[in-house]
């Protein structure tokens, strides 16, 4: 057979006949009532997010995107509980970039957790915004869709279709509703023996308007949530039929391989394109601001031509900037100025004159890229005035919205696709444009869709960074040996407020944050400030234990007699490590713990030092208290996951800057745990009862601390700058153990 | 002209001999299973079977698959199991992976999954040293520990 392409068409999204319970034509607009979210914070968000069909099954619609952390499946068990659902016909599907699924729900729980995250502070910043584009919201990040899409969202969402299904069952058998009771997606009258699917009821109870405040469960009454739910996500994930954003594909396709300027913000200024335009395939050289593009039709041919393609950058201010002079420069603002307010407590100055001993320390972490295995990409099919856009992205509705915006659209106009996204961990989310500008406007030249892809190496050397931070510390001892002032200066911004702070009682503290500008585009990054900070904050803590003279453990539990949930953990924790106990000759155990996002996290890695001075994690134990598990799997998936992408930073990552642009520029030199570096790892999930917490990113932060405070004791090494990969472990001297 | 295989499918394609084989299979077959991570076969994900081996689709050019047996994820149920009409839609391996819930983003299992396919095919009982030296795919989510519970069970089986 000779072909030349021909495969499936691009996909549209279409929801189906059925009904959608609570669209009722009377239902005041979702741009008013999440207007109303937005105004006044802790307000209740009431809609649904459920579809019931007339054969009884059941779609939960997610306005969150999935990147493998679930959930999809955890979200639709929140809301198939709540509606006393049969789990087996219930099915999960991405709601629809429009403004009906926006997700007020997240602002009211960032908005009770620290105010706007700083990933959402950009569109407030922008005055033109339209008021509706403030909560055009699907984002995914913040490890906030279970704690608040899930817990405000799709519980109540469940509930509330559930009474309205009871109220149109007890209606028309004529009884009170009380006395009918919900089960396996039926409702039943047990006086007469009566039941009715809910398939049965969906027509008529989508007609009546959701209670406000429906009755929720009692943990005690959960019949799914709870349970370890295979994710749905998993079978199309085996076989190669998950479609991810880079997977969109048409026969008329075309392919669009890019090159940016490699000095962040620099400018194009002239392109010779005379070898590339001959090339087979190349349909056109397109030159943008600060890129030039080679749109063929085929990736390879795109690419193969761009490098035929000789393009010159202006010149600019940043072109000798390396990463000496940023590491100097932080260094210089540190010591100029006090910088801002984090967290003032008692009185640090006369804490530290009275001193009987001070110890000081300078930490320091770099840039790092997301690197997520899908190199970002974006398919734009312009057309009949209107776009069609399919991009692995954290937020369908933010980047509808740019697309719209960069290719002079109304909104409306734009149909996003929802795909799997190749990993996020925060590289997806909106803000981080380039990549959707770029591809939008090479694609608005073409009436064929246009698949605009970064290379491994465009991808690592054209991301939004996580920031590198350097943190000076000092902490004295009075003159009974007690902790009495614990000093830091670090650089900012702050991202994550409250990273920086500390949960042991030390009764003078003075935060600062030292604002230090560079010309590396910064963005959240899987944990945000925590992956800094825990680095900083629970290495230093170890050395004040260790300068004390104490077991770095024991000295932590004493510092947090006011904190019983961070106690439990590090109890629970050490007693599934086995800490304190004989360990093979040449072994030891690093601990820190970290509360974010909502979850608090201990983690306890078994550290040896291999041949090559490098730490070896042989096993790390965890506990996490997050509440409650909704989905047990997923939970320890997450925690693994986390640790490990904590850990291939700790042990590989850095993003260094030479002559204003990126120097590494693919796996080899940005490194990743694989099977061989992949420690055995132990999860004690702690259910506390308290309010949710996050998952996707609590694992994260304690990780690298947790090493750096094993390789102390290995080797009386401490290590204050990241990755472990610059050091050299193996000529050093074991810490006495306590 | 290039000719190869395909899941079973005779191509004859007129592509560039250099072409990589992951690009023929992506942009030109839209067989998009395979997938793009690296493209300098550091990263594993772009792993097809050739003539039944391993190998990374990303630095291959058609020119070294000439008459060859491609099989891509898409394919290897039925190179596996056979295209009886009861054979099984998944093989072993990919059945494992759902039951050990080994996939996060999945984005790298496509190669994972080659990968493993061969390294059990070539060493049905390997040992966790045997595990570490023959998998060297990335998987940025971290589903190592997954994987290697998955693998486990396979070679108890």
């Amino acid at each position: 057979m000779t072909i030349s392409r021909r495969r499936f068409l691009l996909s549209t999204a279409v929801i189906g006949g059925g009904l959608l319970i609570g669209y009722a034509a009377t239902r005041p607009s979702r741009h008013r009532v999440a207007n109303e979210t937005l105004a006044h914070n802790g307000q209740r968000f009431l809609t649904t997010w459920l579809r019931i069909d007339p054969d009884n099954r059941v779609t939960v619609y997610v306005p969150h995107s999935e990147m493998g952390q679930g959930v999809h499946t955890s979200l639709a068990m929140m809301a198939a509980d709540e509606l006393d659902a049969d789990w087996e016909l219930v099915t999960a599907e991405q709601a629809p970039a429009t403004d009906l699924f926006a997700n007020g729900d997240l602002i009211t729980g960032f908005a009770s957790e620290f105010g706007l995250p700083s990933f959402l502070q950009p569109i407030l910043a922008a005055s033109s915004v339209k008021i509706s584009q403030l909560v055009n919201l699907q984002t995914t990040g913040g490890s906030s869709s279970v704690r608040f899409t899930g817990e405000h969202g799709m519980r109540n969402a469940g509930a509330a279709a559930r009474e309205m299904l009871i109220a149109c069952a007890a209606d028309r058998w004529g009884v009170p509703a009380e006395q009918c009771h919900t089960q396996l997606s039926h409702v039943h009258h047990n006086a007469s023996g009566r039941s009715l699917a809910y398939g049965e009821l969906a027509a008529a109870a989508a007609e009546l308007e959701p209670p406000e405040n429906p009755r929720l469960k009692q943990p005690q009454e959960f019949t799914i949530m709870g349970k370890a739910m295979s994710r749905a996500d998993i079978p199309p994930k085996v076989n190669g039929s998950a479609q991810y954003g880079i997977d969109a594909y048409s026969d008329d396709m075309l392919f669009a391989a890019i090159r940016i300027a490699p000095v962040f913000g620099a400018r194009l200024v002239s392109v010779d394109a005379s070898e590339a335009l001959g090339r087979r395939g190349v349909q056109r050289v397109i030159e943008l601001e600060d890129s030039v593009a080679v749109v063929a039709d085929n990736y390879w041919r795109a690419k193969e031509a761009l490098k035929l393609v000789k393009a010159e950058f202006e010149q600019t201010e940043n072109d000798h900037v390396s990463s000496a002079d940023i590491w100097a420069q932080f260094d210089s603002d540190l010591a100029a100025g006090d910088g801002k307010k984090d967290k003032e407590v008692g009185d640090t100055k006369t804490a530290m004159s009275e001193a009987s001993d001070i110890i000081e320390a300078s930490y320091r972490v770099p840039y790092l890229a997301h690197a997520p295995m899908e190199p970002m990409n974006c398919t734009v099919h312009f057309h009949d005035g209107r776009a069609d856009v399919w991009t692995s992205t954290q937020d369908n509705l933010g980047i509808r919205g740019r697309v719209a915006s960069v290719g002079g659209l109304d909104e409306n106009d734009v149909m996003m696709h929802p795909v799997y996204l190749g990993g996020g961990f925060g590289r997806r989310l909106p803000f981080n444009w380039n990549m959707i500008d770029h591809a939008t406007l090479i694609a608005k030249q073409f009436e064929v869709p246009v698949k605009t892809i970064f290379s491994r190496e465009d991808d690592m050397q054209q991301d939004y960074y996580r920031p590198a931070v350097a943190s000076n510390f000092r902490a004295s001892f009075d003159t009974n040996g007690n902790v009495s002032a614990w000093e830091n200066r670090f650089t900012g911004p702050i991202q994550t407020p409250g990273a920086a702070h500390i949960p042991y009682a030390i009764g003078n503290q003075s935060i600062r944050v030292v604002d230090s500008e560079t010309h590396v585009p910064i963005a959240a990054w899987r944990s945000v400030d925590h992956s800094q900070q825990t680095f900083f904050t629970e290495s230093f803590i170890d050395e004040v234990a260790h300068r004390a003279g104490r077991n770095p453990y024991q000295f932590r539990l004493e510092l947090l007699s006011e904190h019983p949930r961070h106690r439990r953990v590090l109890e629970v924790a050490a007693e599934g490590a086995g800490y304190g106990q004989n360990l093979p000759d040449g072994h030891a155990m690093g601990i820190a713990v970290q509360e974010s996002f909502g979850s608090i996290v201990a983690e306890i890695a078994e550290v040896s030092i291999d041949e090559n001075g490098q730490p070896r994690v042989h096993r790390v134990t965890c506990a996490i208290d997050c509440g409650r598990a909704v989905n047990p799997d997923t939970v320890e998936q997450q925690v693994e996951s986390g640790i490990l992408f904590g850990l291939s930073a700790a042990l590989y990552g850095e993003i260094t800057i030479e002559n204003g642009a990126v120097v590494q520029a693919n796996f080899p030199d940005y490194n990743s745990v694989r099977m061989a570096q992949t420690p055995e790892i132990q999860i004690h999930i702690i259910e506390s009862g308290e309010a949710l917490g996050g998952l996707g990113e609590p694992a994260t932060p304690p990780i690298a601390a947790a090493v750096a405070n094993a390789a102390y004791i290995l080797t009386g090494q401490r290590i204050r700058e990241l990755p472990f990969k610059n050091h050299d472990l193996s000529r050093s001297t074991p810490v006495a153990q306590r | 002209m290039a000719n190869f295989r395909v899941n079973g499918v005779e191509y004859r394609l007129d592509v560039e001999p250099e072409m990589p084989l992951l690009w023929v299979l992506r942009d030109e077959l839209g067989l998009t299973g395979t997938k793009f991570g690296c493209g300098i076969a550091a990263c594993g994900a772009c792993t097809v079977h050739v003539n039944g081996s391993s190998t990374r689709s990303c630095v291959t050019p058609v020119q070294a698959v000439e008459g060859a047996d491609i099989t891509t994820i898409e394919g290897l149920a039925e190179a596996v199991n056979g295209t009886a009409p009861d054979a099984p839609a998944l093989t072993r391996v990919q059945q494992a992976w759902i039951d050990y819930q080994v996939p996060q983003c999945g984005y790298c299992q496509s190669g994972m999954v080659m990968a493993v396919t061969d390294l059990l095919n070539n060493n049905p009982n390997p040992s966790d040293a045997d595990i570490d030296r023959s998998l060297s795919n990335i998987c940025r989510c971290g589903s190592t520990p997954r994987v290697r519970k998955a693998i486990r069970s396979l070679v108890s089986a």
